[in-house]
């Protein structure tokens, strides 16, 4: 039986910026290879394909990449209840009133003095700029205090040089404002609506903030050339960029978009990790607004977390961007103890690409051919 | 239990696992009923076909479709019994069944060659002729002492899968 019959792979595939999944998956997860003669019995025995689905109707390691765990509760017998009565009370009605008082102040502050600068020193923009961006540090250090956020920061601090990109795990926005407090860089953001919006389109703007839209196919080659415009100035805040694309629980990482990784720059990793003991910081956006999100950690004891700055990496000779991506997420993940699974954020979003299926029908039907040729 | 409450009681537990034939322990009911309150996203007592497609392990697998069909609007006890063939606890004469009721596409008890060459075309997909994809399913169901007009049954799928040493296991993660 000659393989004259054999189609060619179909060409379904229109995202570049995807990675191959095939690249990720572990091998020899599927189907094992029987040897022998193609019998009926093995064109029938289809329970390989059921178990892997059926595999994944009862656990699969997407959704768990986004299921915030419920703490246990602690507050269960008698003597403990009203102590966590008593917790509450000193969360929501101390702690919360003085909370909103430190954060409208920190706005009055930065407003009263972002805007003068704004206006008033158009002319002077080395000056201006730096006067914003220490601006910008503090309205995010007003932030972090207002959740009393513990942060503990590890390695040398970013420094601003042209030619490097910063990648870090996304688990929630305050990322970006941990990030922020002690540097201010310039993010590439989801343009999300409401008042979040409207900071991003006033204030972030100024440390140079880049906009995409998840949902627009064209967007992505507008962003890469943004992207490389921006590395390339000298004088521009430096990139904060998170390969994942979406919200992770902070117990993996999702695959890394190779973007980041193909703008021929040295890429500095960032890794954080949130400590659950007070507040789970996982912003888990299909659940909660942000505005929720945000009430949520100011009526919570503190948020405490580690970033880590890391060995800054450029691409090897001979490795392709996936594989730089993949390195880099390794450094990551196993700096802030996260578990690495082979899936596309993005499949939050969207149904996963057919060739993906195609690839195990490709498998499959070569293995089926090869044994038919053997006696 | 076909409401939306999330608690099940030792009461429900106890009926479920009845209906599924005891092939699973308590504790694996409890754990399919958190996994089903997930992936039910809108509460709505049954999981829909888009529900189970925002699994991409799910949706990536070539029998996705042939196994929608079978899951169409389960509540969570006829959920359970769904993936009862997947338990180490259950006879290999249920999972047996389970392929053929995948096979059998319109229930008459009865497997034709065209059901077969369905579930092989969802197994080879563009890669394999349609021509090619008869040859071998005629030459191989000839080997076998059947010929094209052949109509399956379940007796005579025992037959030739019971030999094999079939694994068909899925566990059930237990907090």
């Amino acid at each position: 039986m000659d393989t004259a019959g054999m189609l060619k792979p179909s060409s379904s595939e229109l995202d570049l910026d995807r990675p191959n999944i095939e690249d990720y998956l572990p091998s020899g997860s599927s189907i094992n290879e029987p040897r022998g003669k193609l019998r009926l019995r093995d064109l029938l025995d289809i329970s390989p394909t059921l178990t892997e689905a059926a595999g994944a109707i009862v656990d699969d390691t997407f959704t768990r990449c986004f299921k915030s765990n419920s703490p246990e509760p602690w507050n269960w017998n008698v003597y403990l209840f009203p102590l966590w009565c008593f917790g509450v009370l000193v969360r929501y009605f101390i702690l919360f009133p003085a909370r909103v008082i430190v954060l409208t102040l920190g706005w009055i502050i930065f407003l009263s003095t972002f805007i003068p600068v704004h206006s008033l020193l158009k002319g002077h923009d080395k000056l201006r700029k730096k006067l914003e961006r220490v601006l910008v540090e503090l309205m995010c250090s007003f932030f972090v205090a207002s959740w009393t956020g513990v942060v503990r920061y590890h390695g040398p601090r970013p420094s601003i040089r042209p030619k490097q990109v910063y990648v870090a795990n996304h688990t929630s926005m305050i990322d970006f404002i941990i990030l922020e407090q002690m540097t201010a860089f310039a993010v590439i953001m989801q343009k999300h609506p409401g008042w979040v919006g409207l900071l991003q389109s006033t204030i972030l703007e100024s440390v140079g903030c880049i906009w995409f839209n998840r949902s627009e196919a064209k967007d992505r080659e507008i962003v890469a050339k943004k992207l490389r415009d921006h590395v390339q100035g000298a004088d521009n805040n430096p990139l904060l960029i998170f390969p994942e694309g979406t919200c992770v629980n902070n117990h993996y990482t999702v695959m890394f978009k190779k973007g980041a990784f193909e703008l021929d720059c040295t890429v500095c990793p960032i890794a954080i990790k949130y400590n659950k003991i007070f507040v789970d910081a996982f912003w888990n956006s299909r659940k909660q607004s942000f505005t929720m999100h945000l009430l949520q950690l100011m009526t919570s004891w503190a948020v405490v977390c580690d970033v880590w700055y890391l060995e800054p990496q450029t691409l090897k000779p001979g490795e392709t961007p996936i594989e730089f991506a993949e390195r880099v997420r390794d450094m990551i993940s196993v700096r802030a103890g996260l578990k690495k699974v082979p899936w596309d954020g993005y499949l939050k979003y969207a149904r996963p690409s057919p060739k993906h299926r195609e690839k195990k029908q490709q498998s499959f039907a070569e293995s089926m051919l090869r044994r038919l040729e053997e006696k | 239990m076909g409401n939306t409450s999330s608690m099940l009681t030792q009461y429900d537990i106890e009926e479920v696992q009845e209906h599924c034939k005891h092939a699973f322990s308590q504790q694996e009911i409890v754990s399919l009923y958190q996994r089903f309150c997930q992936l039910d996203r809108n509460g709505g007592g049954f999981i829909l076909t888009d529900e189970f497609l925002t699994v991409p392990e799910f949706a990536v697998n070539p029998l996705s479709q042939r196994l929608l069909r079978m899951l169409n609007s389960l509540n969570f006890k006829e959920f359970v019994a769904f993936l009862s063939a997947f338990s180490p606890r259950v006879p290999l004469q249920q999972k047996i069944e389970f392929i053929f009721k995948l096979y059998d596409s319109d229930n008459n008890g009865k497997v034709t060659f065209h059901d077969m060459l369905d579930v092989l075309r969802d197994l080879t997909g563009q890669f394999i002729s349609e021509q090619q994809r008869e040859q071998v399913l005629t030459r191989v169901l000839e080997e076998a002492g059947y010929t094209k007009d052949s109509m399956l049954v379940l007796s005579d799928f025992v037959k030739i899968l019971g030999s094999s040493d079939l694994k068909m296991e899925v566990e059930v993660p237990v907090d």
